[in-house]
């Protein structure tokens, strides 16, 4: 699509097909109680292993479990997941960041280095380490997922602050004589906004995939929770007979990362005219 | 540049020892008492006790941390708590399988991943184009893991032409030994495509736009030769470093790949010790594992120096 051709200020297809499918998705979890055509967690011998069919439309796994009702409660912990952990590294990158951009010099060095330290271990590996020496729960895993991804949302909330800081509003809040406090997140933090709600968004989607990769190894939600990972974890061994169990939750993750990813790109482009031209030339 | 080597390196070897600490930390101070942790929670107090004396863990938590180091500076990993082996062999062992692992699929990742971004930007716009930023998106939108299932699905549940799972020694013949490696080297190279892929891609692109390519063109040169002569070599330049950080991002993917097809490799080796609360395992593990992380950092930073002029390094960084 050549740039000139679109209009300025419509939604691009891009951001319609993200938000329709992350919507859809967030409506679904959130109703999930009520929509879900069976119990989520009632174990019943008599229904094991059965394909999808008219009453059981994704099949039923091992324990006789409906396989879309545990999908559709699952949905609520990617979601969970996914936001909460990217809500951890935000109120914490967010304010180093602004600090490291802010005051330069030696405090900008001690943090950045610090993320530098974070940044030196594969996420999985940091995230394992994390939870390594604690029983797991859930909660714990995506505050450890939260952490792992500290560095980067600090990494960019210190760029964002380092190009506003010598503003003429920053130069003028600084003449009145205003504090610190006031300067980093009355005048620089709601300029940092839309590039950080930006990469947030698409923070969330990591997130999401490394909680269901660490409850996958065991190390985040436990049964019977109905988590995509774990359901696929469980799912394993039997994915000769029964292959849906492990296939529902993986096209499910699939479709909401792709969706998430969708409105990420298309915010961007949207918030960044630069970028737009540029992809729109490329 | 041999200044800025030896700075970086030096960088690197702060960043391990800080790595080390922050490890160290994090397995002893977490509310997790090891000898607890290895007797079992129905273990008489006495018995614990005798065993933190014994691990010296009752000592203070900087003498602990000194006393590691030192070990393990001098090549001493120290021994598993699981199974009463010294550390290093076992995980030079394991690294050299994951090794193995990472540099099949990291040299088809460079392969396939340049040869689609040069076929795409070339079809630029068209199906194949498309096609191919589809397929590559799907390799990052979806977990390792569920990949690695729909692999099992169909090459070694319905189809059978694949062991599902498993490693064998190269003496057990090259065959055999090959076959177990194809579907997790099939998953790691799927999942890390897309931004080789990308980058090249639209790097592509915008050299095939430059002066140079059109007055190549012009001197009437066969296209093949304008392509991989003159425009490929200046595209490969961002590509170049982005393989080099995939290479790191591989150690991480083994991770899920390796214990999903019960690879018994690096990233298991970390898993396992997890699961069995092997912390001097897990330890040393994930200390080599960072290494191996910055040294490929490292390398894609000099990689990209050495093969564009244009970076001058001293007053840069």
């Amino acid at each position: 699509m050549p740039p000139d051709a679109a209009p300025r200020k419509t939604w691009s297809l891009q951001l319609k097909a993200g938000l329709a499918i992350t919507g859809a998705i967030v409506l679904l979890g959130l109703l999930a109680p009520w929509i879900a055509p069976h119990p989520w967690d009632t174990i019943s011998m008599r229904t094991r292993f059965l394909p999808p069919n008219p009453t059981y439309w994704l099949g039923t796994d091992e324990y006789g479990r409906d396989v879309l009702s545990r999908l559709l409660m699952g949905t609520r912990l990617s979601l969970a997941m996914g936001v909460s952990a990217t809500a951890v590294s935000l109120a914490i990158g967010v304010p180093v960041g602004l600090a490291a951009g802010y005051f330069r010099g030696w405090v900008d060095e001690v943090l950045m280095r610090g993320a530098d330290v974070l940044m030196a271990v594969p996420p999985i590996m940091l995230g394992l380490l994390v939870l390594a020496v604690t029983p797991p729960a859930l909660w714990k895993t995506a505050l450890a997922v939260g952490f792992v991804y500290i560095p980067q949302i600090a990494r960019l909330a210190r760029s964002v602050t380092l190009s506003l800081a010598n503003e003429d509003f920053i130069q003028a809040a600084r003449a009145r004589a205003e504090g610190t406090g006031y300067i980093l997140f009355r005048e620089i933090l709601p300029n940092a906004w839309p590039p950080l709600i930006v990469e947030a968004s698409l923070r969330v989607t990591y997130a999401i995939l490394l909680g269901s990769a660490l409850s996958f190894l065991g190390l985040g939600a436990q049964p019977p929770s109905s988590d995509w990972g774990l359901m696929i974890s469980e799912a394993r061994s039997f994915l000769d007979r029964a292959p849906w169990i492990a296939l529902a939750p993986g096209l499910a993750m699939c479709l909401l990362v792709i969706g998430i990813n969708l409105l990420g790109d298309g915010a961007r482009e949207r918030l960044d005219p630069r970028l737009k031209s540029r992809a729109g030339a490329a | 540049m041999a200044a800025y080597v030896a700075r970086r390196i030096v960088l690197i070897a702060l960043v391990l020892l800080a790595v080390s600490i922050l490890v160290f930390a994090i397995t002893t101070l977490l509310p997790a008492n090891v000898a607890y942790l290895i007797l079992g929670p129905f273990a008489p107090p006495e018995q614990v006790r005798a065993l933190e004396l014994k691990l010296g863990l009752t000592d203070p938590v900087w003498q602990q941390y000194l006393r590691w180091a030192s070990r393990f500076l001098s090549g001493d990993l120290g021994e598993s708590m699981l199974m009463n082996r010294p550390i290093a062999p076992m995980l030079m062992e394991a690294l050299g399988r994951s090794l193995v692992l990472t540099s099949v699929s990291f040299v088809l990742i460079a392969v396939i991943g340049v040869g689609l971004g040069v076929v795409a930007a070339l079809r630029h716009g068209r199906p194949l184009d498309h096609g191919v930023s589809v397929a590559t998106y799907l390799g990052i939108a979806v977990p390792e893991f569920f990949w690695a299932i729909v692999i099992i699905v169909i090459f070694a549940a319905w189809l059978g032409w694949l062991p599902a799972s498993g490693y064998e020694p190269l003496s057990a013949g090259f065959r055999i030994w090959a076959q177990h490696l194809i579907a997790p080297t099939i998953t790691l190279v799927f999942g890390h495509l897309a931004h080789v892929s990308r980058l090249t891609r639209s790097s592509m692109i915008e050299v095939m736009q430059s002066p140079y390519v059109t007055a190549a063109r012009a001197k009437g040169l066969p296209e093949r030769v304008v392509v991989l002569r003159h425009a490929l070599r200046n595209a490969l330049l961002p590509t170049i470093t982005v393989l080099a950080l995939d290479f790191g991002r591989l150690m991480g993917g083994i991770v899920v790949v390796e214990t999903i097809f019960a690879y018994p490799g690096l990233g298991r080796l970390v898993v396992f010790s997890i699961q069995n609360r092997d912390i001097p395992t897990l330890q040393a593990a994930i200390l080599v594992v960072a290494a191996i992380y910055a040294f490929a950092n490292l390398v894609a930073d000099l990689l990209y120096a050495w093969l564009n002029p244009k970076i001058r390094y001293g007053n840069a960084a």
